[in-house]
């Protein structure tokens, strides 16, 4: 029982940590660099979501579940349009540079956007608590207890997911981004429009972490600036665990890696060392199985 | 390999260093305490250069290093500093440099050899989860003061062990980059692969390249350790990284000159810079942005380097 607790609460976890990494892979899949910003992209999710939810609240009623799914909307779409922004002003002028140029401004905008969000004028450092989108609920389940927040983290997990294989699978953007990530020229060739491609992809990528950073946020004490690194870093770790650049990858280590993290979070001992775990893990990856569990091992051409 | 003129440099450097810092009681405490800050980050910032600018590989780790090298050094002489002798304490603090050194560069061994086999980027996330485990580690060992850190470190560090630790690895790094064997890091840095096709082994260049800036970083913490007299785990933060990364950025990956250059002038604009408060970040981030868009060859790198890649 206490097992199967637990492995309730790493689904969960490792759901949230499935949302970031694909939008870690996905960017990967078409750019070949870690968008290092995504993290604070989260943030900035949390943050939509923190400054909406009384006025949702009043037109829907306080913890409602329609108002909570139009502050996950919002927040969704302000994410993807700052998302397509970054990748717009940023990472656009450098597209033909070394990949190290491109490196550093990510990492350039990562800390411009934590930095001045933590200016007294914009968010300020300050922990902030955030507000209950949703009444929370102890459920009984066969004798596991399941929050309800838990549990509608994991069924809005599991549409989103879903949604997401149906939009690469079946529709024509998905191709057209399978396409630019399988061979950019030739792709461009073939009459796909690559820019639209690109800006399609961080787009959807920011949306999936703002619902992960308001998602996190309803476990997590409070919000503040710096709240995306470390769902950030660990969902980095699941999409390299998955295999960078798999999509189904990407969500399976992202559960994984929740589930792996709680259960050894639960032993006596390891407890302390709980940040230590994602990367003993990433480590005995690289080590092992470099291309990550779904993925294939590609040889690079000059 | 290097030129006796190198030599004749740096014993000069040294020497010079030494004679300064016997007339060092006799200069402002404030100014003084400021030059040694600049010997350190010079220390840090060239030994950063010889991993992200030389080899072309970009870690954000070099502030645990720095706390790995400053931790080891302070316990080893908080330990054995008061059962020495006066005339002994120098030995000692040489040997405690070594061995934070020594055992930053073991630490840039296992954090490097996983990461450094694959693709440059994965060394960037890499080093900066390794930072963060470096602080969740002495923030949670008893021997090493836990969140209160260690203090009362004996203050060692004078002007002459600064100059001369920045000296030392101004000619090392120079001297393994201009050498022979050195042309590899440069090969590795253009093109991995091509490299590898010339025979080099791109692996052990660039953890060649790690180890070596990882001890270098440790010895920097050493000093570092010695001329604050205290250390906390906080104190070797993300941001500490940062600062370093951003002298290495500014003065020109690559460019040892430049980001000497970029680290005197940043160290020294310091205070002002405080004032500025989080705001200091800030500037720090557009500065990296604007000059990769920019200058990505750094403010002090005038020649082009040849052949544009893709």
């Amino acid at each position: 029982m206490e097992f199967l607790q637990q492995l309730v609460n790493g689904l969960a976890l490792g759901s949230i940590y499935a949302l970031i990494a694909l939008g870690y892979t996905m960017v990967y899949g078409v750019l070949r660099f870690i968008n290092f910003a995504h993290s604070d992209v989260l943030m900035l999710g949390a943050y939509s979501a923190y400054f909406l939810a009384p006025a949702m609240g009043r037109i829907f009623g306080q913890q409602s579940i329609p108002g909570a799914l139009v502050i996950i909307v919002i927040a969704a779409a302000i994410c993807a349009i700052i998302g397509v922004l970054i990748e717009f002003l940023a990472y656009r002028p450098l597209r033909q540079r070394p990949k190290l140029t491109v490196l550093i401004t990510a990492i350039g905008v990562s800390l411009l956007i934590e930095f001045s969000c933590q200016h007294g004028a914009v968010f300020g450092a300050d922990t902030k608590s955030f507000p209950k989108l949703l009444p929370a609920r102890q459920l009984s389940i066969a004798g596991v207890n399941v929050g309800s927040n838990d549990l509608i983290v994991l069924l809005l997990t599991a549409v989103l997911l879903a949604g997401m294989w149906f939009l690469v699978q079946r529709t024509k953007m998905g191709m057209a981004i399978r396409a630019v990530s399988f061979n950019e020229k030739a792709a461009a060739l073939m009459g796909v429009n690559v820019n639209r491609v690109i800006s399609c992809t961080f787009a959807i990528g920011s949306a999936l972490a703002a619902v992960a950073g308001i998602f996190y946020a309803m476990r997590a004490p409070g919000i503040d600036p710096l709240m995306g690194v470390q769902p950030g870093l660990r969902a980095f770790i699941a999409a390299v665990l998955g295999g960078i650049g798999n999509l189904p990858g990407a969500a399976l280590g992202g559960l994984l890696l929740g589930v792996l993290e709680t259960v050894a979070g639960g032993i006596p001992g390891v407890s302390n060392y709980r940040d230590g775990i994602a990367f003993a893990i990433l480590i005995l990856i690289l080590l092992f199985r470099p291309a990550g569990l779904l993925g294939k091992a590609t040889i690079e051409k000059v | 390999m290097m030129h006796t003129g190198a030599k004749r440099t740096l014993l000069g450097a040294i020497a010079l260093a030494i004679m300064v810092s016997l007339f060092s009681s006799y200069f402002n405490r404030y100014y003084r305490d400021v030059a040694i800050d600049v010997a350190i980050n010079i220390v840090l910032a060239v030994s950063l250069n010889l991993i992200n600018g030389h080899t072309g590989q970009f870690s954000l780790g070099h502030a645990g290093f720095m706390a790995v090298g400053g931790y080891i050094a302070a316990k080893i002489t908080l330990v054995y500093g008061p059962a020495i002798p006066v005339w002994a304490q120098s030995l000692l603090f040489l040997g405690a440099l070594f061995a934070g050194g020594l055992v930053a560069a073991g630490a840039g061994l296992a954090v490097g050899v996983p990461s450094l086999r694959l693709r440059g980027d994965y060394l960037a996330i890499v080093t900066l989860g390794f930072g963060e485990i470096i602080r969740v580690i002495f923030q949670t060992s008893e021997t090493f003061g836990a969140a209160t850190g260690l203090v009362a470190i004996p203050k060692w560090t004078t002007l002459a062990w600064g100059f001369g630790a920045a000296a030392v690895t101004v000619y090392v790094v120079a001297c393994l980059v201009n050498s022979t064997y050195g042309r590899g890091f440069i090969a590795v840095h253009d093109d991995e692969i091509a490299a590898g096709a010339m025979g080099i082994n791109p692996v052990r260049y660039k953890v060649t390249a790690f180890v070596t800036g990882a001890f270098f970083a440790g010895v920097a913490g050493g000093l570092y350790a010695h001329h604050k007299t205290t250390l906390t785990p906080t104190g070797f933060d993300f941001m500490k990284s940062i600062d370093i990364v951003v002298m290495v950025i500014l003065g020109g990956m690559g460019n040892t000159a430049g980001v000497i250059a970029a680290a005197v002038i940043l160290t020294a604009v310091q205070e002002p810079l405080r004032a500025l408060g989080p705001l200091r970040m800030v500037v720090f981030a557009l500065l990296i942005i604007v000059l990769m868009m920019l200058r990505p060859q750094g403010l002090f790198s005038f020649r082009k380097k040849g052949g544009a890649k893709a």
